[in-house]
């Protein structure tokens, strides 16, 4: 553990702001004022943020449909991602994207996407900017467990290989592809094995740790830089709400819930090691929580009072303005 | 100027832009060849149809990007790279292959501008070949760009020779939109006057490919040589035929076409598509909402049959409208009272 304070800090921050901001969502969704599907990234709060602290804001990452905690990992605006979630005029994507489609291009977030396993070339496209121009720039795919089994996916870990692109693969393992778990999913039931088979570094670790997460995302970002190709990174999750928000999960126990929650908070967790090596102070770690529920309250109340996007926008956006 | 043919045209149109940006790139499959293969560090092939001959010599590794055989990735990652501020060249090399890459093009490429609210162009070409006529049999020469034209997102283009295909491969690499590219392999050896210097023909601007008074005949692509063709057997019947080229499916130039019907007051659509929800169906059912009150006819479509297409030859050649079926519908069409 090497990190600086102000690292450790930011670290805290962006995975408690998830955190935060997914138990208002669910709560919102509850009550019915999220107006599109919403699908909660709690529980799996240490991934996106220990692979988005070694980026840049010139590196990129593509999302899946539960993509708002790699939005929020990756530094975008809360308050205009809050409101493309609830369809604003003023959100992120003009409110045409939604949850499942939010992007936030200026921190170099190129989309969540509803297609499962369909980011995947994707990254592995804005990786060959290293190629044609000579830019730095790392490229990452988050991909959950079930779009591993996606034709797209092993075609980019094929391409990122055999181009030696800068892309890291990171595989978000929280046992369930919707509703079917990965024991019957997922052939061989080994992701990082079969990354392996395509001749990248791969890396398989408890994705409910910080500290497990960044380290190796350290490791395959500098790889990537010095023009070394791909890695994997498969990190075994826990998914703590249903696929959707609404998913009644009868295929859980209420057992697996509660140890999940009790054993794998990925927040506790990082407050135990950061408490204990005395590198934080708990007091500290307190007052961001309080200032980021405040924030998140504020965002949230923004974008319920702010206005849908005009009728008249229907048609827009489509081609490229006076083009067609 | 010189006499060039079709391919030749896209290839310098290709080059041309290579060298005056460098974001423009090439991405496919054996689009030099001989990768991998030993020793060798040619150009094998320049592409199997030699669409991309000449430019690994040129500008190299970096931006002629040989790939395996994987047109999702392909696809996908020349999207993903048109997001990010490049300008990709993607080749799927037979248009029947879209079938095992559409979700990155019709819910990646052409929705990127839409679903993130412009916060991104997707300035990308998908130059595929089209087309049936040379043997290819059932899966190597359809004709699917009324399915792209269906796509919102998505331009469209069919250039039917070599001036064509050079200006509107340069417009498309320098639209800000994905432009499908649709080469169609009966014309590669076609040769015409082009202009050596970079032009533009730009998308959704069709032509009048030869004026007249009776009828106007919309002919897409290869149809479009083969109308032209039949000029001399019109005259013979009397008839004064107005042909017109459209060469951008999408945006599509309506106005000259109605500015057309208008005169002539009838309507004849020569189109390589399927014949269910083909573009034609859907050029005749515009001029139905527009200019009715113009019309002296019934107008028609005129497509191969709805089957897939023959590889035998005398199959294929009954599969393809040909100049007997484009003379008798004109007659009957040009006669109607």
């Amino acid at each position: 553990m090497q990190l600086s304070r102000d690292k450790l800090l930011d670290a805290y921050t962006r995975m408690k702001k998830i955190r935060v901001f997914e138990e208002t969502m669910r709560d919102e969704f509850a009550k019915g004022t999220v107006p599109a599907f919403i699908h909660l990234y709690i529980g799996q709060e240490a991934i996106a943020t220990g692979i988005c602290i070694e980026l840049t804001d010139q590196d990129t990452i593509s999302s899946t449909h539960r993509g708002h905690g790699h939005c929020i990992a990756k530094n975008s605006n809360l308050e205009k991602m809050t409101m493309e979630i609830f369809c604003r005029a003023d959100g992120l994507c003009g409110g045409k994207g939604g949850s499942m489609h939010i992007a936030d291009l200026s921190v170099g977030m190129l989309g969540a996407n509803a297609i499962v396993g369909a980011n995947a070339p994707i990254a592995v496209g804005a990786a060959l900017k290293q190629r044609v121009l000579g830019e730095d720039l790392v490229s990452v795919a988050f991909i959950g467990d079930g779009a591993s089994n996606q034709g797209a996916v092993f075609e980019s870990m094929n391409l990122a290989s055999v181009l030696k692109l800068p892309v890291l693969f990171v595989f978000e393992n929280n046992g369930y592809a919707e509703f079917t778990g990965i024991d019957y999913h997922c052939g061989g039931g080994d992701i990082a094995g079969r990354a392996e088979g395509f001749g990248m570094p791969s890396y398989k670790l408890d994705g409910s740790d910080f500290f497990a997460v960044q380290e190796a995302a350290a490791e395959a970002v500098d790889r990537a830089r010095k023009g070394e190709g791909p890695s994997a990174i498969e990190c075994i999750a826990k998914r703590w709400y249903g696929h959707f928000e609404g998913d009644p999960q009868h295929y859980r126990t209420k057992e697996e819930l509660e140890t999940i929650r009790r054993d794998f908070d990925p927040l506790t967790i990082f407050r135990q090691k950061v408490e204990e090596a005395g590198l934080v102070d708990s007091k500290d770690l307190n007052l961001i929580d309080e200032d980021l529920l405040s924030q998140v309250t504020a965002a949230v109340e923004k974008a319920k009072n702010s206005p849908l996007p005009n009728v008249e926008e229907l048609t827009t956006n489509v081609y490229e303005k006076g083009s067609y | 100027m010189s006499i060039k043919t079709y391919r030749e045209s896209i290839i310098e149109a290709m080059i041309l832009e290579m060298k005056r940006d460098e974001k423009v790139f090439v991405i496919g499959e054996d689009i030099s060849g001989g990768r991998g293969c030993g020793d060798y560090e040619g150009e094998a092939a320049g592409g199997p149809m030699g669409l991309t001959q000449g430019l690994w010599d040129e500008f190299g590794a970096k931006r002629v990007i040989d790939t395996p055989i994987s047109e999702t990735a392909i696809m996908g990652a020349a999207a993903g790279a048109a997001l990010s501020g490049l300008r990709p060249i993607a080749e799927l090399m037979f248009s029947d292959f879209f079938g095992v890459c559409f979700d990155q093009i019709y819910n990646q490429a052409a929705k990127f501008r839409f679903m993130y609210g412009e916060q991104g162009a997707t300035p990308l070409v998908i130059r595929t070949m089209i087309g049936a006529g040379i043997g290819c049999g059932p899966q190597h020469s359809q004709s699917p760009y009324s399915i792209f034209a269906n796509i919102p997102g998505l331009k469209v283009v069919t250039p039917s020779n070599p001036y064509d295909a050079k200006g509107l491969l340069i417009a498309s690499i320098r639209d800000n939109d994905p432009v499908m590219f649709c080469e169609h392999k009966a014309l590669l050896g076609m040769e015409g006057e082009v202009p050596d210097d970079a032009y533009e023909v730009p998308l959704g601007k069709g032509k009048i490919i030869k004026e007249g008074n009776d009828i106007t005949i919309v002919a897409i692509g290869q149809m479009v040589g083969i109308t032209q063709s039949c000029v001399s057997k019109f005259e013979e019947k009397g008839i004064s035929a107005e042909i017109i080229d459209p060469r951008s499916l999408s945006p599509f130039d309506e106005e000259i076409v109605y500015d057309s019907v208008e005169k002539t007051g009838r309507l004849l659509v020569i189109d390589e598509s399927n014949p269910v929800c083909s573009f034609g169906s859907w050029i005749t059912s515009m001029v139905s909402d527009e200019v009715f009150s113009s019309l002296k006819a019934p107008t028609r479509v005129l497509t191969p049959p709805h089957c897939p297409v023959p590889a035998a030859p005398n199959l294929e050649a009954a599969y393809l409208p040909d100049l007997d079926r484009i003379v008798e519908a004109t007659d009957y069409l040009a006669n109607y009272s």
